[in-house]
């Protein structure tokens, strides 16, 4: 955490001039955006205005037409990652949830979690079959800091249930639980509101700010509920018809010309 | 020159039954995206309605084009009335189940239908009479197109003319095509979705019946298992041409048809069925969209 | 719906099936004498079996809709059966009965029902194997029987040239799978789920049309005979003392593959195929390698089939084409349907009924494929997760330590 402190205001994530073609129909024009340690940034746009998209060419499920993405985790080495496979860039340390949540809905909400431990854990099959001194060790730690997570999280006396049996905001939580056990440095959220009652939308308002106080990570959001993005964000990316179309903190964002056009009044008020 | 030719059309001829039987493959998955596995059992099943009713009706003293009529007919209803049930049995309740379910209920109807006509039946080949006329005006080609090959060509065009007008201009063939597009935006606006599943089973199974008798005629003789490897072949000739698409299980059904009977007739015909594996592999490999199908983008 | 409606859905629905079994179940063609048979006592077996059939159905989905918290009460008898397995209390007595049951068999029964036994244990490894690539990792195999093929022709083709003993070839059978797995694996396993079904049915297929087109390599369909059976420190066994070593061997391969598959599946490997099951999408953002894991899940469940594949040959001493066909692979998934996706006692308990069952009761034997079909149809329908559910490990904290970490498997 202190690491964090020192380290204040460096680039961890930098997109240039991203472009993404669904062929021929481009999705994303020329988007640039960076993000820093211990920024909460969001994203915000109309629907189909190619956040999801956006997201998916950081992560790997899309390969970019055109522009690059670097990524510094704090302390390491500035690395492009264009092209790169979804499970190599999740253990170079983004981690993200989706949209419309995506669980292990048979595996009990402790070992959806211990599946975020998969990648800083290396036990192979002669391991899980011979359970060696390491392996059993290796276990009992990915148990314990599951566990720990998932206690931050609300969610100590779920561990045993099955996923599919929680409801929805808790469901939601666990994934956000699940992405923190890669141990990101930056955690991406899909619409981590969407679904969500007003209650349960204020209790992850301290969730995302906590992330970012207590686990000392940046986070970038894409949201529609303006409540939340006004409240938690430091940095405000809007985007329409796959271009970036204004940029800055909240109360800039809130006089913008633009953007207020962009919405056509829809929740311009907030 | 002549052995090309003869190969050709040959190849053109199984090709043909091949697309027949594919338009069911490729119809049901645009819809449901599903593999029907026991598509194979229902051609099998309207080739053995056709030879029971052709045998009835002969032992009943009729006989000539009303017999191939007549057993055609009943076959086709058939067939429809099996694949109409086997969707209601296997599938229907498995809407919305996880993608494993479906396709492991689908073997199961397909190995369940196989052994169903074997027990009824028998499990030795049956021979088969050939229902299909000589026409006169072919006599001079007869070395190398009969008149069972032109017949099979021409009804197999016919009927694709026919499923092409359907599809484009009546309403069951619109609600067809916007099911295939998006389920849930077909119900929204108000096209019953159940009953377009049936409908695509229905007429996929009816062309497979058509297909079967055709080939059965031609071939001459028939087995319970006839269906499993032309089930496999058949959805071959759907993923060929890009599964999901009507022109695309037509072409596939002919590339695939050309190979077989090129690769037999030139290379050897000790491998016939593998040929037909191997390019199933090889495409799903090189190019699973197929030959006019496209690449879709994973959704997440 | 009242009782008056039922009777007449029912009533239509057995008029619809007498109309659809007709041609096939009442008509029968002799082509050869030229005669028709009329067989009307089908019919009312039709008639009578499908109202009966129909009035159950409704009741089934009459009540899944009313109430979905009801809708395994038909199954409680099984799901009591698998939580009593997992009481400790019952769990030991009942494991110690089952070892001394299994080591007296052979004194107890006759070398005949020692074989069958035997050919039952194979299938339990074979089930289990499969289990790790359908069951845990989700992917469809239908082509499983070629991995069996070739631990058999790796038994009978390198004894034949080579002379190599049994116990030689064992692990080279089972290794041999594996790295045919992995062939095949690397370019199909890209494939979606539906997709990879239909190429492994094929490979499967080609797999034993090479073997019965390849005469110089394989003897054709006439196979290779003469294989030998297992040694035992160089004694000569005759036959009757060959199938009971044979039947502890295969006890003693059983239960490596259920400890290892134990082992396995809840382990950090175990997880992340789990996971591929679950959701392909999630799992690779969660850092899991998708083709690794595949292509490892692919590997992992053929082994089994290599292994089972030498002890096949080395049990009927004789290996042909003939018995690779597809229908070896529908068997084997039908025991996982059966038994239970990702559970060792529901695909121990599949076998024993897949395969007994029709050895024991002749009137079934005829009908044995018929059974495995429905069963397929039966369970997706009414029990997708298999008679036995594959439960998941459970931990207990303390105060936020562990505590022991195992509650149960």
């Amino acid at each position: 955490m202190e690491r964090q402190q020192e380290n204040k205001g460096e680039t961890i994530l930098e997109v240039r001039r991203l472009s993404m073609d669904f062929g021929g129909i481009r999705a994303l024009e020329g988007i640039d955006l960076v993000v820093q340690t211990d920024q909460i940034m969001a994203l915000i746009g109309p629907n189909g205005a190619g956040k999801t998209t956006f997201f998916n060419c950081i992560t790997g499920f899309y390969e970019p037409t055109a522009g690059d993405i670097f990524i510094a985790p704090p302390g390491g080495k500035r690395k492009r990652i264009n092209g790169l496979k979804v499970d190599r860039i999740t253990s170079l340390g983004l981690a993200r949830t989706f949209q419309n949540t995506r669980i292990f809905p048979n595996m009990t909400v402790l070992e959806n979690v211990m599946i975020g431990r998969h990648c800083r854990s290396k036990a192979g099959v002669l391991g899980a079959v011979l359970r060696g001194r390491e392996t059993l060790r290796e276990e009992a730690e990915i148990v314990e800091r599951s566990y720990e997570i998932l206690a931050k999280m609300g969610l100590a006396s779920r561990v045993n249930e099955l996923a599919k049996n929680l409801p929805y905001g808790e469901a939601r939580r666990l994934e956000i639980a699940r992405a923190m056990a890669t141990e990101p440095f930056l955690l991406m959220l899909d619409e981590p509101a969407a679904g969500m009652n007003p209650q349960e939308t204020k209790e992850l308002d301290d969730l995302i700010l906590r992330l970012r106080s207590e686990e000392g990570i940046s986070i970038l959001l894409i949201e529609h509920d303006m409540r939340l993005v006004m409240s938690v964000s430091d940095h405000i990316c809007v985007m329409d018809y796959g271009e970036k179309i204004a940029e800055g903190t909240p109360q800039e964002i809130r006089r913008s010309e633009r953007v207020i056009k962009a919405y056509l009044g829809e929740d311009s008020d907030a | 020159m002549d052995y090309f030719l003869e190969i050709f059309l040959s190849g053109l001829t199984r090709g043909s039954i091949y697309a027949l039987i594919a338009l069911g493959y490729t119809m049901v998955y645009g819809i449901i995206e599903l593999i029907n596995f026991a598509h194979g059992e229902i051609y099998m099943i309207g080739a053995f309605t056709a030879l029971i009713i052709a045998s009835v009706l002969t032992t009943l003293g009729m006989s000539g084009p009303a017999v191939l009529i007549l057993a055609g007919i009943v076959a086709v209803i058939y067939a429809s009335a099996y694949g109409f049930t086997v969707e209601k049995i296997a599938y229907k309740p498995l809407r919305g189940a996880s993608r494993l379910s479906p396709l492991i209920s689908a073997i199961g109807m397909s190995i369940f239908l196989q052994n169903y006509v074997m027990l009824a039946q028998t499990s030795d080949f049956l021979p088969f009479p050939n229902l299909l006329p000589e026409l006169p005006f072919l006599e001079s080609t007869a070395h190398i197109m009969g008149s069972t090959d032109f017949i099979i060509i021409a009804t197999t065009a016919v009927v694709m003319v026919a499923l092409t007008l359907l599809i484009k201009f009546t309403r069951m063939g619109k609600a067809m095509r916007a099911t295939a597009q998006d389920r849930n935006m077909a119900m929204l606006v108000g096209v019953n979705v159940n009953r377009v599943i049936s409908a695509t089973f229905i007429i996929g199974s009816a062309l497979a019946a058509i297909g079967g008798v055709l080939i059965a005629s031609h071939i001459g003789r028939i087995n319970f298992y006839i269906g499993f490897i032309a089930g496999i072949k058949a959805f071959t000739a759907a993923v060929l041409g890009g599964i999901g698409s009507i022109p695309g299980a037509v072409l596939g059904g002919l590339v695939l048809g050309w190979t077989e009977c090129f690769a037999t007739g030139y290379v050897s015909s000790d491998y016939e069925d593998a040929f037909a594996f191997a390019l199933l592999v090889l495409i799903l490999i090189l190019r699973p969209a197929g030959i006019l199908g496209k690449a879709s983008v994973q959704k997440v | 719906m009242t009782f008056r409606q039922e009777m007449k859905k029912a009533l239509l629905t057995s008029a619809w099936f007498v109309f659809l079994t007709f041609p096939i179940l009442v008509i029968r063609v002799n082509t050869i004498e030229n005669v028709i048979e009329w067989r009307w006592l089908n019919m009312m077996w039709i008639a009578a079996g499908s109202f009966i059939l129909s009035l159950l159905w409704s009741f089934y989905f009459g009540r899944k809709t009313g109430d979905p918290g009801k809708k395994t009460e038909a199954f409680a008898p099984a799901d009591k059966a698998g939580s009593l397995f997992r009481n400790p209390r019952f769990r030991m007595p009942a494991l110690v009965l089952t070892a001394l049951f299994a080591t007296a068999f052979p004194f107890l029964f006759s070398v005949y029902q020692t074989s069958i036994m035997t050919t039952a244990l194979m299938y339990v490894v074979l089930g289990l194997g499969l289990n790790i690539i359908v069951g845990l990792a989700g992917l469809l195999n239908l082509g499983y029987v070629a991995f069996y093929a070739v631990g058999a022709y790796s038994y009978a083709l390198l004894h034949y040239h080579f002379g190599l003993g049994f116990w030689v070839v064992l692990p080279l059978g089972g290794l041999l799978a594996t790295l045919f797995a992995i062939l095949l694996g690397f370019p199909v396993l890209r494939l979606r789920g539906d997709y990879l079904a239909i190429v492994t049915l094929g490979f499967g297929e080609i797999v034993r049309l090479i073997l019965e087109n390849w005469n110089e390599f394989s003897f054709g369909p006439s196979g290779i005979s003469n294989i030998p059976r297992p040694g035992l420190l160089g004694l000569d066994l005759n036959l009757d003392t060959a199938t009971i070593y044979l039947y502890y061997l295969m006890i003693g391969l059983c239960l490596i593959t259920i400890f290892v598959f134990g082992r396995i599946r809840d382990s950090r490997i175990g997880r992340a195929l789990i996971a591929l099951r679950e959701d392909e999408i999630a799992c690779q953002a969660m850092g899991i390698d998708k083709a690794r894991t595949k292509l490892l899940a692919f590997a992992l469940g053929s082994t089994w089939a290599g292994l089972m594949g030498v002890i096949f040959a080395a049990k009927t001493t004789f290996v042909n084409p003939a018995s690779f066909t597809f229908l070896e692979s529908a068997m084997i998934l039908s025991i996982v349907v059966l038994g239970g996706m990702g559970s060792i006692l529901g695909v121990v308990l599949g076998a024993f009924l897949l395969i007994l069952l029709p050895e024991y009761l002749r009137a079934f034997s005829d009908y044995r494929m018929l059974l495995f079909g429905t069963t397929m149809v039966i369970m997706m329908i009414f029990r997708p997760q298999g008679i036995i559910t594959g439960i998941r490990r459970t931990y207990q904290f303390r105060g936020g330590s562990i505590d022991g970490a195992t509650a149960g498997k």
